[in-house]
């Protein structure tokens, strides 16, 4: 043998067994060498391995049995020494290596089973996340089915259209068979069955609201499931099979009324309708929550859809019955503009046709009064006429009071002097008066303005008026005018509340009082004297000639002068006192362009001139030659007064132009006084108008007077007014016009 | 507001001197004729009728305190007093001098003196009257207001 350290195999070289093992452990290793290799390669790339350690251990622990596999390889046949030492080397290494990667895994075996078992985990989570995404899906559907629903609903304000809309929304949203509304009656005592979803059904089902499961629903506001069999879900005939469920909700009906303006209505309406809903049957379908509460939701939306449409309808009702009302009203005002036309052209035509005849007969009657008549006969005329003029004033006083009452009376603005007015009504109140024995009184302030503007005619009317009521309650005494210029103070009357006079530059409030001794007024009666009609005492029958309008007229007029009347009376039997205010223009002041005079009354000139005018004055009576003069002084004159006829005859010159000559002296023939004055101026042109004065009427007496040439005959005592007139006929004419 | 109490005095007694019937129209006539150029027109006529009057009231008392009672005489001075008393207006005193003036025509001389005495009466009473209202008067002018108008009546 050679020097080999060469170590014999310790079996034989039997060639197909070791051929075999030879082979095998030649696998192997190769094995045993790729495996690390594989494992780096699908380590490096998978990013995440957490053992890392592990492996390398594992990759030494494989590389280190493949070794000694191959190594194995050399150990069939003969080797060496060396190799025997590396051989065994190789074993030892990798047996602690094996040794220290087994008792790791102990360590990670458990590890690398728990992810496992985590993975399921995350499996089974992923799983149930999937379910509820899709349970919210549904949801979310089911919401846009609401939203459709509602928006369908609201969309439309007619009811039925809305009920309909309702039912088929929800059959279509939530797959029913079956969706019914039932409504109460107009009793309130049964429930109706108004609206089906599938079919044309005999709407005429009704079932008593007091039943039990009906007051369940009515009594949540949830949606409840109810039984199939209850009377209100018997809706289809019984099949043979099994009826779905079927839920039940409450509508409530809002009326209007239940709107409060900050308020959320109140449901305690008690007012539902009943909602059926049938799930398919036998579908193993049940009821879901959120199916129920769109149900709800649902149930409300309709009960505000519903009471929109209620409003709608009555507030189209209200503006169709004031549409009517309104057409109503025109035609009545039409007609009534028709009807005051044809009246007031009735009153016009009336009024002429009736004053035309009238005036016939009190003209006649006048102009008969004129002449001769037997007192009989006498007395008949004045009957009639005095009946004619009062058949005149009634006709005028309805005349006037239905234009007052219309607004149309306008008054009629004129300049016209006062104190004429006022003298006027006197005059014509005097013979009245004067029949009964009273005494008539007038006393105008100094500070009254002669003139004033206004219409006159009118305020004549009530002076006379009121004037007249005063002497016909008067039965003994007599009646007292006094008329003045109201001052600020005295014009807010407490006992004329309504009276707001404003004083003015252009205006004067004229008060007039008519006091009287007769027979007075209750002073409750007071206000209804001046309504129209009323007569205030059953009056003693000759006397009472009245419409009772009078009173009503005058009032009508004192108000359109922007005035105010009325009756003051203690009592009865105490006298009355009428007093009134109008307003009056100042004439020169107000805005009147031109200025009409309507004087009534003795004076036809604004004011005669007669100053300077001379005269001569003959009375043997100191008291009457001195008023005489006065009288005349007063109108301006220049008055020579002489006390007898025969210096009279020495002083008079031809300067003079009347003589006013008393033919009633005693010792004296006036009348031959004037037959030489006459003489005097027998050839001149210019003489001397004489004119008498006399206190006799009769007839021989002024015969006398104008059988000598005088101008005329004037009976003392002279008024101013008279003797303004004479003076202004003479002046004018040459003699009096009318001698008295 | 004196002058107006005042005012309304005269007024009020005014009235009621017309209402008795003691004066007529003729007075306020009278009144009508006393202006600014005339302040005293009133009166002066009611004192020159004071005067005449009781001048006339003496006559008529001689006249008829005679033996023969002269009629004529008689009448004239009552139709002077007619006269007078009716330019004033003295109303009463007038229609007693119409009486009067019948008794004389009827030469009642008996009459005549019962008439005379109706006639001093009156014109006394109607004196005191139109002497009390001048008074009025007066006041009212001292305390500076104005005479207010008594118009016509009947």
């Amino acid at each position: 043998m050679e020097l080999c350290n060469c170590i014999e195999p310790p079996w034989p070289a039997d060639e197909l067994l070791m051929k075999y093992q030879y082979i095998s452990d030649f696998f192997i290793a190769l094995a045993y060498f790729s495996i690390p290799l594989e494992l780096i390669y699908f380590v490096k790339k998978s990013a995440v391995f957490p053992y890392r350690w592990v492996l390398v251990q594992f990759g030494a622990f494989i590389v280190l049995c493949g070794a000694t596999h191959l190594i194995n390889l050399w150990t069939f046949t003969m080797h060496t020494r060396t190799v025997a030492v590396v051989m065994t080397s190789a074993k030892i290494l990798t047996a602690v290596v094996s040794c220290a990667t087994a008792l790791m895994l102990v360590h990670i075996i458990p590890d690398l089973l728990s992810v496992k078992t985590r993975e399921l985990f995350l499996k089974n989570k992923a799983a149930e996340l999937d379910r509820e995404m899709g349970l919210i899906r549904t949801q979310e559907e089911t919401g846009r089915h609401v939203r459709m629903l509602t928006h369908e609903i609201r969309s439309t304000l007619d009811r039925h259209t809305i009920l309909k809309t309702t039912l088929v929304e929800l059959g279509r949203t939530l797959g029913l068979e079956e969706c019914a509304l039932w409504m109460p009656t107009r009793t309130g005592l049964e429930l109706h069955l108004s609206y089906t979803l599938r079919h044309q059904n005999p709407v005429g089902f009704t079932v008593p609201i007091q039943l039990p499961v009906i007051n369940q629903v009515f009594n949540t506001s949830h949606a409840v499931k109810i039984s199939p069999n209850s009377p209100v879900a018997r809706l289809r005939p019984a099949g043979k099979y099994m009826p779905g469920e079927v839920v039940a909700v409450r509508v409530p009906l809002l009326h209007l009324s239940n709107f409060q303006i900050h308020d959320w209505p109140e449901l305690s309406t008690k007012r539902y309708a009943l909602m059926v809903l049938m799930l398919p049957s036998d579908s193993a379908r049940q009821w879901h929550v959120h199916e129920l509460e769109l149900v709800e939701v649902v149930a409300d939306q309709v009960a505000v859809a519903l009471s929109h449409a209620a409003i709608l309808e009555e507030s189209m009702r209200a503006r169709d019955l004031l549409m009517e009302q309104n057409v109503a009203l025109d035609l009545a005002r039409r007609e009534a503009e028709t009807a005051v036309r044809a009246r007031n052209d009735f009153l016009a035509v009336m009024n002429h046709e009736m004053r035309t005849p009238m005036h016939a007969i009190i003209a006649l009657s006048s102009l008969l009064q004129e002449t001769e008549l037997t007192p009989e006969q006498r007395l008949m005329v004045e009957t009639i006429l005095k009946s004619s003029n009062i058949l005149a004033t009634l006709i005028n006083d309805v005349l006037d009071l239905s234009r007052l009452e219309d607004g149309s009376l306008q008054l009629e603005i004129g300049t016209f002097s006062l104190h004429s007015l006022f003298r006027e009504a006197l005059n014509l109140i005097k013979p009245v008066a004067s029949v009964k024995k009273l005494y008539v009184t007038l006393s105008l302030s100094p500070d009254l303005p002669e003139y004033a503007v206004g219409d006159e005619k009118r305020l004549m009317q009530v002076v006379l008026n009121v004037v007249g009521n005063a002497v016909k309650f008067t039965k003994e005494g007599g009646i007292s005018i006094s008329a003045f210029v109201a001052k600020s103070e005295s014009l807010r009357d407490p006992r004329a509340p309504d009276f707001f006079p404003i004083p003015s530059d252009n205006h004067f409030y004229l008060r007039v009082e008519v006091k009287d001794t007769g027979s007075g007024v209750n002073p409750q009666d007071t206000p209804k004297l001046f309504m129209k009609f009323v007569q205030s005492q059953p009056l003693a029958a000759k006397n009472s000639s009245g419409s009772g309008l009078g009173l009503a007229i005058c009032k009508r007029f004192v108000n359109l002068m922007e005035g105010h009347i009325r009756i003051e009376s203690e009592g009865l039997g105490r006298g009355s006192t009428a007093i009134f205010i109008v307003k009056l223009g100042i004439p020169g002041r107000s805005n009147e362009s031109k200025l009409s005079f309507i004087h009534k009354g003795p004076a036809n000139q604004v004011k005669p001139n007669f100053s300077g005018l001379k005269v001569v004055v003959v009375d043997d009576n100191s008291v009457g030659r001195m008023v005489t003069r006065g009288l005349l002084v007063h109108l301006g004159c220049d008055v020579l007064a002489i006390a007898s006829g025969d210096e009279c005859i020495r002083v008079v010159t031809h300067e003079h132009k009347v003589v006013f000559l008393d033919v009633t002296m005693p010792g004296t023939d006036s009348f031959e006084v004037a037959v030489r004055i006459h003489e005097k101026f027998a050839k001149r042109p210019d003489r001397p108008i004489i004119v008498a004065l006399t206190g006799n009427t009769d007839r021989t007496t002024r015969e006398n007077c104008l059988r000598v040439g005088m101008a005329g005959v004037i009976l003392k005592p002279v008024s101013v007014d008279k003797m303004r007139s004479v003076l202004s006929d003479l002046l004018e004419h040459g003699y009096l016009v009318e001698s008295q | 507001m004196e002058v107006d109490q005042l005012q309304r005095s005269f007024l009020e007694y005014s009235r009621l001197l017309f209402h008795e019937g003691f004066l007529d129209g003729q007075f306020s006539q009278l009144q009508l004729l006393q202006d600014e150029s005339n302040p005293d027109f009133v009166l002066e006529v009611v004192s020159l009728f004071f005067e005449d009057s009781e001048r006339l009231l003496n006559d008529l008392t001689i006249a008829l305190d005679q033996q023969n009672v002269d009629f004529k005489k008689l009448d004239a001075h009552v139709h002077q007093f007619k006269g007078s008393s009716s330019s004033i207006g003295a109303q009463r005193v007038k229609n007693v001098c119409i009486a009067f003036r019948n008794l004389c025509d009827e030469q009642n001389a008996e009459g005549c003196l019962r008439c005379l005495q109706q006639v001093k009466q009156e014109y006394l009473l109607v004196k005191t009257k139109l002497e009390a209202l001048l008074r009025l008067e007066q006041q009212i002018v001292a305390a500076g207001g104005a005479i207010p108008m008594l118009n016509e009546f009947c």
